[in-house]
């Protein structure tokens, strides 16, 4: 999985988790809750989704990388690419 | 000391046949019924009443996908009932709004939810959701308005059973009268066809209907009735002080008159037509008025094989010299709407204080002789000359006994 990869996968996430959003222009190196409306709630609805769908655990030390996409991106991308 | 008096100004409703209190008294007059087959969890095709409205008109796509079915009624029922009375709702002190939403139950369907995604999980509880708590807290439904209007005042459930409905108006009354309030949203609202469990309880119980035709499964009084269709769905009223609505020059619907809630202290499950009697006596006491006083009786009655007829026993011996008091049903087009059933079975009655019809009790194609009270309004409605009172009987499990009486407003 590539970074970009990563990226569109965890839009495709928050497009569930905040369907009232616009994020046809996401800006990748600003934090996620500065240009959208997420509370932490909604953070653990993505820590919960990365879980279900994919199998992905992101304890709870760790949520502050899920700040931007490039911060996702980041983390997570190793994750999914331990996994095969 | 003299109590203030307390009025309907406004009517948000969500029911299977009707999103509006105008569709909804429309096809009550038509014969129009509102039961569809739909497809429970575990139990398969059931007869239910299932509201169509639409949540987006006043909830986000995220309200609706964090909050409850029953949060999201409340939320279309309480925004509907705030634009029908006309007030000016920017300018109200929402300190001063209390919310008062009965529930039959709350909590079934969020927690059936939950467990059945981690059934897919091996039941791993580190998949259970971080939503189960605020979804499922009594207080959900009534929170939830709280939350979508922006209201600080005081906002509740009221949990009595079936009679809920009834409860949450007599509950904004007794807040109105008391100073609390200024400004009340009250009624009751169900999400009970979203839980398989209610519908599983009643066949256990042997009180689930089941006919071919699901407009004709909820037939109250019927000689073949065979239970209960189980309903989600909602009404909420705009009460106020009647000083404070005329000087807004609100529109009155009606005006509490009396009620009386008391329980049967005898069963968990099995009406008391005695403690009913008594409900209905001193809901007629509270308002000063005597049977005679009463144009329709609008009945509980769920289309069990019992507490039809127990229920039929209390009103004949309460209007037993009435002729001109007339008997109804609403479950009949509606099912059993549960915590909403009170406050959405009265709201079917209201607007017979405008046109003077009694709707009917529809389904009926044998009736039960012991069934068979005077003045039951059987199939098609009935025009009288004028309706003065409506008493509207909702009664619930573990003997909770609720009559609420509502009369006409002459300026």
């Amino acid at each position: 999985m590539t970074k970009d990869e990563c990226k569109k996968l965890v839009l495709d996430i928050i497009a569930d988790i905040a369907p009232d959003e616009d994020l046809s222009d996401v800006k990748p190196d600003v934090k996620l809750r500065d240009q959208l409306e997420l509370d932490s709630m909604d953070f653990l609805d993505i820590v919960m989704e990365l879980r279900k769908q994919h199998s992905i655990e992101v304890p709870e030390a760790d949520y502050q990388e899920l700040a931007s996409l490039d911060s996702c991106a980041e983390y997570l991308t190793p994750k999914f690419n331990a996994l095969v | 000391m003299a109590l203030s008096r307390i009025v309907i100004t406004g009517v948000g409703l969500t029911a299977p046949n009707g999103n509006s209190l105008s569709e909804y008294r429309a096809n009550l007059l038509a014969g129009k019924a509102g039961i569809e087959f739909i497809d429970v969890r575990y139990m398969g095709r059931v007869p239910a009443g299932v509201c169509n409205y639409d949540p987006l008109r006043y909830q986000k796509k995220k309200e609706v996908r964090i909050g409850t079915r029953a949060g999201s009624i409340s939320v279309y029922c309480a925004n509907e009932a705030v634009k029908d009375c006309s007030i000016d709702w920017e300018s109200i002190d929402k300190d001063r709004v209390g919310i008062y939403v009965g529930t039959t139950e709350h909590g079934n369907v969020e927690t059936e939810n939950e467990i059945y995604n981690i059934s897919k999980f091996d039941y791993d509880t580190k998949f259970w959701s971080h939503h189960h708590n605020p979804r499922t807290v009594a207080n959900n439904p009534a929170g939830e308005v709280s939350l979508n209007m922006k209201i600080t005042g005081p906002a509740y459930t009221l949990g009595a059973a079936c009679a809920a409905g009834n409860v949450g108006v007599i509950q904004a009354t007794q807040m109105l009268r008391l100073g609390e309030v200024d400004f009340a949203i009250a009624g009751g609202v169900s999400e009970s066809i979203h839980t398989f469990g209610i519908f599983a309880g009643f066949k256990s119980q042997g009180a689930l209907a089941m006919h071919e035709d699901p407009m004709k499964a909820s037939r109250p009084f019927d000689a073949k009735r065979n239970g209960i269709v189980v309903s989600e769905g909602g009404c909420l009223y705009a009460l106020e002080r009647l000083e404070d609505a005329v000087a807004r020059g609100a529109k009155i619907y009606g005006e509490i008159a009396g009620y009386h809630i008391n329980s049967d202290a005898s069963d968990y499950v099995l009406p008391n037509p005695a403690r009913q009697t008594e409900c209905m006596e001193k809901a007629l006491n509270n308002a000063t008025m005597a049977g005679q006083d009463i144009q329709i009786v609008n009945t509980h009655a769920t289309a069990t094989p019992q507490g039809d007829v127990q229920e039929c026993e209390a009103i004949a011996k309460v209007f037993a010299d009435c002729p001109n008091t007339y008997i109804n049903n609403t479950k009949s087009f509606i099912g059993h709407s549960m915590g909403a059933a009170g406050s959405l079975e009265l709201a079917g009655n209201l607007s017979a204080f405008e046109d003077g019809i009694v709707h009917a009790t529809i389904n009926v194609e044998d009736l039960d002789p012991k069934c068979d009270l005077p003045n039951l309004v059987v199939n098609e409605p009935h025009t009288i000359k004028q309706v003065d009172a409506v008493l509207n009987n909702s009664f619930g499990m573990l003997g909770i006994n609720s009559a609420l009486i509502v009369k006409r407003y002459d300026a």
